[in-house]
């Protein structure tokens, strides 16, 4: 039967709400599942581990060089506690758990799963390449399996379980290596493009900085993140960052609405999990259209701000 | 200071892939590939190093067939000193690639890794912090800014909650963001001049390197389709279809 550890993600003291999510993952797979919660004062997230369904003990590693997590400093530590018996180890497929698992996957010296969407054995996954225009099935070889889950494909699990929350002992030796310096968070009054629920973005058709305007200001009147288009971005209109696309962010929000973008296949790659794709444009043969689950053909300078005052 | 900069040669990311009917894998043959393009941005991160007089050489390192030396020349093009092409023909996962790379950094007595923090074909997002577990070097993953003094790195990551910094060690391995910067167009004399670099061959054997153990692909399948939308005539109807479907 299998053993699963989970590696809680947490900041402020807070469960990242990923962790539920990789629980659905863990009960698809089967077996006893634990969730391991590295900090400076684990205490208080441990206690929220242990209510996420089908957790059978919430451990705590309480160390200094927790309070920051960090994939190099963490990976010995959860090498550590696999070598005890664990069969599968996992990991939210975020910037925590894309720094850390690999490195945790090269010290066992497997393989390691990126981006699980779909179980169909405890060693059989489903997983998306080149920006999820193809998705290929797995299958891993023996040994200890490490994976990152891909959130946006699960549903949380409920939380009202209550399993016990035991210190774990970890013998390991810690790198000094690297530094934690500190955080300046997003300060954006807009949501972050990444979680948004509901998207804006513009592409060439813009044709310059001050004319995306019209995008910021449509974007704060539904409460929406702002992106671009690559050829928005090359273009100068607008940074790098606001990149939604292959090479960009990859987003799957509510709604998502697309002006003046063509539909480059780099940009479609994108957006493709977005639920609702709305598209205006000049072009009626533009690719946007292809993927568009509501289309709207004319000059978006004078479409979106009607859009807006109807809204 | 010696840097490595690792290339991968990929499908390139305005082709729009095809699956193959017996799922057997994506249409790869007769289609256009160049290089990762966040390779590129480490690439150029290299350069720019080297502008500054922070990085003396650049080593460009690739790993796979014959077709891939296109990959070293045009990181010659960009500014690379030396290229060395580990010749594998077989498929290269994350961790034999973290291998071979981990071996040429040791033989070379490297000070830096950089490398783009995934590649958009497999897009798996591994070999740079694995190659760095395997050295036990420090490793910055995702960065979008990096400074390098006094045998250290500070690096701004961007992680979910924001943009994090870090103050590594050297040696060290740090993967390119998208961010970090815009790489260079390349210009017809630097692309003449990197075809008569003489390209430094090797392979896995010479590295002593051991395949690791891989995953096998089992199937390969498009996404699932999505449902054929609807054309609207007037902003109204459109107003109305967002209001009823909950979204505004």
């Amino acid at each position: 039967m299998s053993k699963i550890l989970i590696v809680a993600d947490h900041a402020n003291g807070k469960l990242n709400s990923g962790v539920a999510k990789v629980m659905a993952v863990a009960q698809a797979i089967g077996g006893d599942v634990d969730i391991v919660v590295f900090s400076d004062d684990s205490k208080a997230v441990a206690e929220q581990a242990a209510k996420i369904n089908g957790t059978a003990k919430a451990l705590t590693v309480d160390n200094a060089a927790n309070a920051n997590l960090m994939g190099a400093v963490l990976a010995p530590q959860v090498v550590a506690l696999v070598k005890g018996g664990y069969t599968h180890v996992l990991f939210c497929g975020n910037a925590l758990g894309k720094d850390t698992a690999p490195r945790v996957a090269a010290l066992l010296g497997v393989p390691q799963v990126s981006d699980i969407m779909a179980v169909h054995s405890a060693t059989s996954f489903d997983r998306p390449t080149y920006a999820g225009n193809a998705i290929t099935t797995v299958e891993c070889p023996e040994g200890t399996i490490v994976a990152t889950v891909r959130l946006a494909s699960f549903d949380a699990v409920a939380e009202d379980g209550s399993a016990s929350v035991e210190a774990a002992s970890v013998s390991a030796t810690l790198p000094s290596h690297t530094r934690y310096q500190g955080l300046q968070a997003q300060k954006s009054d807009r949501p972050d493009l990444q979680s948004a629920g509901k998207v804006v973005s513009g592409g060439r058709a813009l044709g310059s900085s001050d004319n995306f305007k019209i995008i910021f200001d449509f974007a704060d009147k539904i409460g929406a993140g702002v992106g671009a288009s690559r050829a928005a971005v090359d273009s100068g209109y607008v940074p790098n960052d606001m990149q939604v696309g292959q090479t960009g962010k990859i987003i799957a929000p509510d709604l998502y609405i697309a002006c003046g973008i063509s539909g480059a296949i780099q940009h479609l790659a994108g957006i493709k999990d977005a639920k609702v794709i709305v598209a205006i444009n000049k072009d009626a043969d533009a690719p946007i259209f292809e993927v568009a689950d509501i289309g709207l053909v004319g000059d978006l300078f004078t479409l979106l701000p009607e859009l807006q005052s109807k809204l | 200071m010696k840097a490595l900069v690792s290339v991968k040669r990929a499908v390139d990311y305005n082709v729009r892939i095809q699956v193959k009917p017996d799922g057997s894998g994506v249409v790869t043959d007769g289609v256009k590939h160049s290089m990762n393009p966040f390779d590129e941005i480490a690439m150029e991160e290299a350069v720019r190093l080297k502008e500054k007089g922070v990085i003396s050489e650049i080593i460009a390192v690739t790993i796979g067939g014959q077709k891939n030396e296109e990959t070293l020349r045009t990181a010659l093009a960009f500014g690379a000193t030396r290229a060395i092409h580990v010749k594998e023909d077989g498929e290269i996962q994350p961790l034999t690639a973290a291998r071979a790379l981990a071996a040429v950094f040791k033989k070379e007595s490297a000070d830096i890794l950089l490398c783009g923090k995934q590649a958009i074909d497999d897009d798996a997002n591994q070999t740079g912090q694995m190659t760095a577990a395997l050295l036990d070097i420090a490793q910055a993953t995702f960065a979008s800014k990096v400074d390098i003094a006094d045998g250290k790195a500070t690096v701004i990551r961007e992680v979910d909650a924001g943009l994090e910094t870090l103050e590594i060690d050297l040696p060290a391995v740090i993967t390119a963001d998208l961010r970090l910067n815009e790489p260079r167009y390349l210009k017809l004399p630097d692309i003449m001049k990197a075809k008569r670099v003489q390209i430094e061959a090797t392979n896995l054997g010479d590295l002593g390197v051991e395949a690791a153990p891989a995953i096998k692909v089992t199937k390969t399948a498009p996404p699932p389709a999505r449902s054929k939308g609807v054309m609207v005539k007037t902003v109204d109807e459109l107003a109305a279809m967002l209001k009823q479907k909950g979204l505004v």
